[in-house]
C-alpha cells in the first residue's frame, strides 16, 4: 500500500568475520537499528557498514554489484538459508519486510571447499569459470557464423535452453547442498548448450569435460537431495540434473565403443 | 591539434568495405608476437579479447568482478537491434543508419553509425551459433519485438535477459580462448592508470583487490572497455562497480573526453524510497503502452490513489500531448514528471513519483492479459516495493541510465593517443546526443566482434611487438604514483564516509546538471563541486589498510576520480547553449517547451583535452558532417 510514514525493525545481526584466507574467523554481533522495512537485505548491511566506518571499525565485506538479482555475485547465507528465506530471490532482491522485529540473523559466506573465503562474506568462486573453461561453450569463430534463419531451433528447445542459461552463477546451489555438490550450476551449463542443435557436434567431450573439472574442483557428489533447486533464485530445475546424468552415460559408453 | 576522424573517402555504403581493403594486416606467423591489454568484460570487451585471441594474438584481460561473465552488461533486459528485416516490415541497413543518427538528435558520426547499422546482421548470426537462446516463433524462426524511436520490429530478445544471454555468449568464447592458452584472464583487478611513453599507450596499471598489490602489465595496445559513467549521479540504473576511473585516467594522460554532458535518464524506473538507497530499477518502458501516467491535481493530497476520484487527478502527460499521450519520448516524459514533483505535487514518502496507473488497462482488457504481458515487470515490482500494481498504481521517477559521452576515438575506436583503442560504452561514438534502445549492446558487440579485430590489426603492422617491459622507468613511476594516491586516501582518517561524500556530489549533480540544465545552476555546482573535492580529501575516512580486499578504498577511489570528472561534465553541459537529446537547457526551448537545437553553432563533437591540475580544459571541436541524414527537427506532435 501507499504509505506515508516507514516502517523501521531492530534486528541483532550474528556476521561471520574473517580477515583473509589464513586467518581463522569467528562470528561477531551487531545491532541494525531502525531498519526501514523498505531497504534491500544489502542496504540494511550498507547502513550498518556506514556505522562501522564512522567509528572507524572495517565494515563487513560482501560481493555484490547487479542489485537486480542478475550478476550472480551476491549471496550469503541468512539463518542457514542460501539467500535468505524467500524462494526465487537473490540477496540483494530480499527486502526487510520479510523479517520480524527484534529478529536474530545468523549470516555466514556460501561454505564448501571449493570456495575458500577470501574475507568475511567474500568467497572466492573461481572454480565456476574453470569449468566453463573445460568445455562451456560452442567452438564457433568470430565471423564464420552462417546466416542465423538457416538454423531453425523449436521453440521449446530453445525455451529449455534458456530456461538453463538463466543460472546466474552466484554458486547457492553449492552452499545449499550438504555434499557441496555443483551439480546444478554444471547441470545448467550443460544443459543449455546441450539442448540445442549447435551444442551438438562438442555435446559429448562438453558433458565429460564439464564433469571432469567440476570433479577436479572438489565439490561433493551429488545425491539427489534436491537442496540445490530450492534455493536457486532462479529457479534452475534439477531435470537438468537427470538430463547431464544421461548426457554423460551416453557420452561415456560412445567414448568406450571408440576406445 | 586537429582531430582528425579518419573516416575513410567514398560513398557512405562503401566506407566501411573500402577501408577494410585499405587497412593493413599483421602476418599470421607475427600475431602472436603482440601482446593487447583488454580492460572490460562487458559485451564489448569480451567479444573483442574472444575475437583477437583467434585471430591469434596474446590477450590479457581484465576486470573488477570475480568472473568476466558478471560485468554490468549481464543488467540489459529489453534486447538488441539489428536490420534483418525477418518481419518483412520496411527495415534495412539504411533505415537502422537513419533511425539510429535521428535518435542521436544529429550529434553522432554518420560514418560510424553507418557501419554499426551495416554489421548489426552479422552479430546475430554470431550469437545464433554460439547458442544464444533468443526468443523464437512456433516455426523455429526468430521472434522480433518493435522498441522506442522506430516503427519497425528489429529487437531481438532472450525473454527479459537479453544482455545476460549475450554476455554468456562471449563469455563463452571468452572461456574458449583462455583454455587455449592465448588468452589470460585477470579477474578482480582495478585498473588505476594508463601508461604512456612517446605519446602511445603501452601498458596499464592495475591494483589486484584480493591483496591489494599494484600489479604493472605491458602490451602492444590497450582496449578499454570499461562502461559507462552514469554512478558519478551516485544513484543511477547502473552497476555498483560501474565508474569512470579508468577513462578519466587516459583523459589525465592524454586521451580527450567528448561529449561528456551527453546522458540519459530512463523515465520509468522504481522511485529512491529512503536515504540508505543504493542504486536505482529501471521497470522497462513498455509499461507506458497501458499505463496512464497521474500526480493529484492539488499540492498536498496524501489520500491514497483510490481514493482520489478522477476530477482530482492530473494525467499532466495526456493533458499536455494529447496526440502521444502517455508514449512521448523518454526524455520529454522524464522532464514533465520531474517537473510536476518540482512543484510539490508528487506521492510517495518523499514525494519524488508520479503514478503509472494500469487500473483502466486491467478493467479494459482484464488483469490476465496485463499478467501476460507484464507479469514479470509486475512481479519484480512488488519484489522490490512490496506493493501490487494489479491493486495500486506503481510509482514511478525518472533515473540516470546511460552515457553517450566517453572517449574520443576516431572511425577505427582508436583515441587521440596512439595504441589507446575505446569499445563499448567507454567510447562516445554511435549515439550522439541520446541512445535508443537495444542498440548499446548492438554498438558493443559490433565494436568487440566485427570493427576492433579489423582495426587494430592496421596500427600494429606499423610498430614492433614488445618494445616495453613494466621494468621500464615510465611504469615505475605510473605505480609509485598509484601507491602515493592509495597511501594518501588511508591516511586522511577524517569523519565523513565516502558513500557521504558520493551522495553529495550526486545530488548536487543530479539537481543542477541532470534531467534540465541552466546557466545559472551550472554555475553553482562548478562552484560546489571543488568544495565538496576538497572536503573528500581533508574529511573522508577509509578504514583499513591497502593490503587486504578492501572495498572502502576500492570506492574512494572511484569517488575521488568522479570528483574531477564533474567538473567537465558540467562544463560541458554550460558550453553547449542548445538543447539536444539528453542534454536539455532550459534557455533552449520552444515556446511549447520542447528542445531547441542549434546545429549552426554546435553541430559538432566536444572533445576535452586535459591540460593538468587546476588548468582549464581545452576544447577541440570535431566538426559534423551529415551527406546523407539530413538534420531536421524532431518532432513527436
Ligand atoms: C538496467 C539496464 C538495462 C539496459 N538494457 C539495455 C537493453 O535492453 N538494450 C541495450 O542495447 N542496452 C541496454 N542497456 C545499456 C547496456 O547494457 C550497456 O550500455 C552495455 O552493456 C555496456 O557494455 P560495455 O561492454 O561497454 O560495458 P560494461 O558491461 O559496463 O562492462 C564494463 C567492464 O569493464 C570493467 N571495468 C570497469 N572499470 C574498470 C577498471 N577501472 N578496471 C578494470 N576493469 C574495469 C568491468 O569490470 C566490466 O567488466 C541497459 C543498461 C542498464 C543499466
Ligand atoms: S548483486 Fe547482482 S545478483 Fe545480487
Amino acid at each position: 500500500m501507499n504509505k506515508t510514514m516507514a516502517t523501521t525493525i531492530n534486528l541483532t545481526l550474528k556476521v561471520w568475520r574473517q580477515k583473509d584466507r589464513n586467518t581463522p574467523g569467528r562470528f561477531e554481533i551487531y545491532c541494525a537499528d531502525h531498519i526501514d522495512t523498505d531497504m534491500s537485505f544489502l542496504e540494511m548491511l550498507d547502513v550498518v557498514n556506514e556505522k562501522l566506518i564512522k567509528e572507524g571499525k572495517e565494515p563487513i565485506a560482501f560481493d555484490h554489484d547487479c542489485r537486480e538479482g542478475i550478476c550472480g555475485l551476491c549471496g550469503a547465507m541468512v539463518n542457514g538459508q542460501a539467500h535468505g528465506p524467500l524462494r526465487d530471490t537473490t540477496l540483494c532482491q530480499l527486502h526487510m519486510r520479510h523479517f520480524q522485529n527484534n529478529a536474530t540473523l545468523v549470516i555466514e559466506p556460501w561454505r564448501s571447499r571449493a570456495f575458500p573465503v577470501i574475507k568475511d562474506l567474500v568467497v572466492d568462486r573461481s572454480a565456476f569459470d574453470r569449468i566453463a573453461m573445460a568445455g562451456g561453450f560452442i567452438s564457433i569463430k568470430t565471423g564464420s557464423a552462417p546466416e542465423a534463419h538457416t538454423l531453425l531451433v523449436s521453440k521449446s528447445k530453445s525455451d529449455m535452453a534458456m530456461d538453463a542459461a538463466a543460472c546466474i552463477a552466484c554458486a547457492a546451489c553449492v552452499a545449499a547442498c550438504p555434499n557441496g555438490s555443483a551439480m546444478l550450476y554444471t547441470a545448467a551449463k550443460a544443459g543449455h548448450l546441450n539442448l540445442l542443435p549447435q551444442g551438438q557436434p562438442e555435446k559429448d567431450q562438453r558433458t565429460l569435460s564439464l564433469v571432469q573439472q567440476m570433479d577436479r574442483e572438489g565439490f561433493g557428489h551429488c545425491s539427489n537431495i534436491y537442496e540445490c533447486e530450492a534455493a536457486c533464485p532462479k529457479g534452475i530445475s534439477v531435470t537438468n540434473i537427470t538430463r547431464l546424468n544421461r548426457d554423460y552415460f551416453l557420452a561415456s559408453r560412445s567414448r568406450e565403443q571408440k576406445v | 591539434m586537429p582531430l582528425n576522424s579518419k573516416v575513410p573517402e567514398g560513398p557512405l555504403p562503401e566506407k566501411w568495405t573500402r577501408h577494410r581493403l585499405h587497412l593493413k594486416l599483421v602476418n599470421p606467423a607475427n600475431k602472436r608476437k603482440f601482446t593487447i591489454l583488454v580492460v572490460g568484460t562487458g559485451l564489448a570487451g569480451s567479444s573483442a579479447a574472444a575475437s583477437l585471441s583467434e585471430l591469434g594474438y596474446q590477450v590479457k584481460v581484465f576486470c573488477i568482478q570475480d568472473s568476466p561473465r558478471r560485468a554490468h552488461s549481464i543488467a540489459a533486459q529489453g534486447g538488441i537491434n539489428a536490420a534483418k528485416n525477418y518481419p518483412n516490415d520496411g527495415d534495412s541497413v539504411e533505415r537502422l543508419f537513419y533511425d539510429t543518427i535521428k535518435g542521436g538528435d544529429f550529434r553522432s558520426r554518420e560514418a560510424n553509425v553507418y557501419r554499426l547499422a551495416e554489421v548489426s546482421n552479422s552479430i546475430i548470426d554470431q550469437c545464433v551459433a554460439q547458442g544464444v537462446p533468443f526468443a523464437r516463433e512456433y516455426s523455429g524462426y526468430l521472434d522480433n519485438r518493435s522498441f522506442g524511436g522506430a516503427q519497425v520490429s528489429r529487437t531481438f530478445y532472450a525473454r527479459g535477459q537479453t544482455g545476460q544471454q549475450l554476455l554468456l555468449g562471449a563469455y563463452h568464447a571468452l572461456m574458449k580462448e583462455a583454455a587455449k592458452k592465448t588468452l589470460e584472464l585477470f579477474p578482480r583487478r582495478e585498473m588505476l592508470d594508463l601508461v604512456v611513453i612517446d605519446k602511445a599507450a603501452r601498458g596499464i596499471i592495475v591494483r589486484n583487490l584480493m591483496t591489494g598489490q599494484l600489479e604493472s602489465y605491458a602490451g602492444d595496445a590497450v582496449v578499454l572497455a570499461t562502461g559507462g559513467y552514469g554512478n558519478v549521479f551516485y544513484l543511477s540504473t547502473n552497476a555498483k562497480a560501474c565508474n569512470v576511473t579508468a577513462i578519466w585516467r587516459a583523459h589525465k594522460r592524454g586521451a580527450f573526453f567528448a561529449n561528456p554532458c551527453f546522458t540519459q535518464i530512463h523515465p520509468t524506473c522504481i522511485p529512491v524510497h529512503g536515504d540508505y538507497q543504493s542504486k536505482l530499477t529501471l521497470m522497462s518502458e513498455s509499461l507506458r503502452n497501458d499505463g496512464r501516467v497521474w500526480i493529484p491535481k492539488n499540492k498536498g493530497d496524501h489520500r491514497p490513489p483510490a481514493e482520489i476520484p478522477e476530477s482530482d487527478r492530473d494525467y499532466f502527460l495526456e493533458r499536455k500531448y494529447p496526440s502521444f499521450g502517455n508514449l512521448v519520448p523518454r526524455d520529454i516524459a522524464s522532464r514533465n514528471a520531474k517537473e510536476q514533483c518540482d512543484k510539490g505535487k508528487g506521492v510517495g514518502t518523499t514525494g519524488l513519483a508520479v503514478y503509472l496507473d494500469f487500473a483502466d488497462a486491467i478493467k479494459r482488457v482484464g488483469a490476465s492479459v496485463m499478467e501476460e504481458k507484464y507479469g514479470n515487470l509486475f512481479a519484480m515490482y512488488e519484489k522490490i516495493t512490496g506493493a501490487d500494481p494489479y491493486q495500486v498504481p506503481m510509482m514511478i521517477y525518472p533515473a540516470v541510465h546511460y552515457t553517450m559521452g566517453g572517449l574520443w576515438v576516431d572511425y577505427n575506436l582508436m583515441s587521440n593517443l596512439s595504441g589507446l583503442f575505446v569499445i563499448g560504452e567507454a567510447n562516445f561514438s554511435d549515439h550522439g546526443a541520446n541512445r535508443l534502445g537495444a542498440s548499446a549492446l548492438m554498438q558493443g558487440l559490433a565494436d568487440g566482434y566485427f570493427i576492433l579485430p579489423c582495426t587494430i590489426g592496421d596500427y600494429l603492422a606499423g610498430i614492433s611487438p614488445g618494445a616495453f617491459s613494466p621494468t621500464h622507468l615510465e611504469f615505475k613511476a605510473c605505480e609509485n604514483e598509484a601507491r602515493e594516491r592509495l597511501s594518501k586516501l588511508l591516511s586522511i582518517k577524517g569523519k565523513r564516509t565516502v558513500d557521504e561524500i558520493h551522495r553529495q556530489l550526486g545530488m548536487l549533480l543530479w539537481d543542477k546538471c541532470g534531467m534540465t540544465r541552466h546557466e545559472r545552476r551550472l554555475n553553482e555546482a562548478l562552484q560546489k563541486i571543488p568544495q565538496i573535492r576538497e572536503e573528500f580529501w581533508n574529511n573522508v575516512n577509509v578504514v583499513g589498510t591497502n593490503e587486504e580486499l578492501n572495498q572502502s578504498l576500492e570506492k574512494a577511489g572511484r569517488v575521488a576520480d568522479y570528483l574531477e570528472f564533474a567538473e567537465i561534465l558540467v562544463k560541458d553541459a554550460l558550453h553547449r547553449t542548445e538543447s539536444a537529446g539528453g542534454h536539455f537547457r532550459e534557455e533552449c526551448q520552444t515556446a511549447e517547451g520542447e528542445a531547441r537545437r542549434d546545429d549552426e553553432h554546435f553541430s559538432y563533437v566536444a572533445a576535452w583535452e586535459y591540460r593538468g591540475a587546476g588548468q582549464a580544459e581545452e576544447l577541440h571541436r570535431e566538426p559534423l558532417e551529415f551527406e546523407f541524414a539530413k538534420p531536421s527537427a524532431r518532432s513527436y506532435q
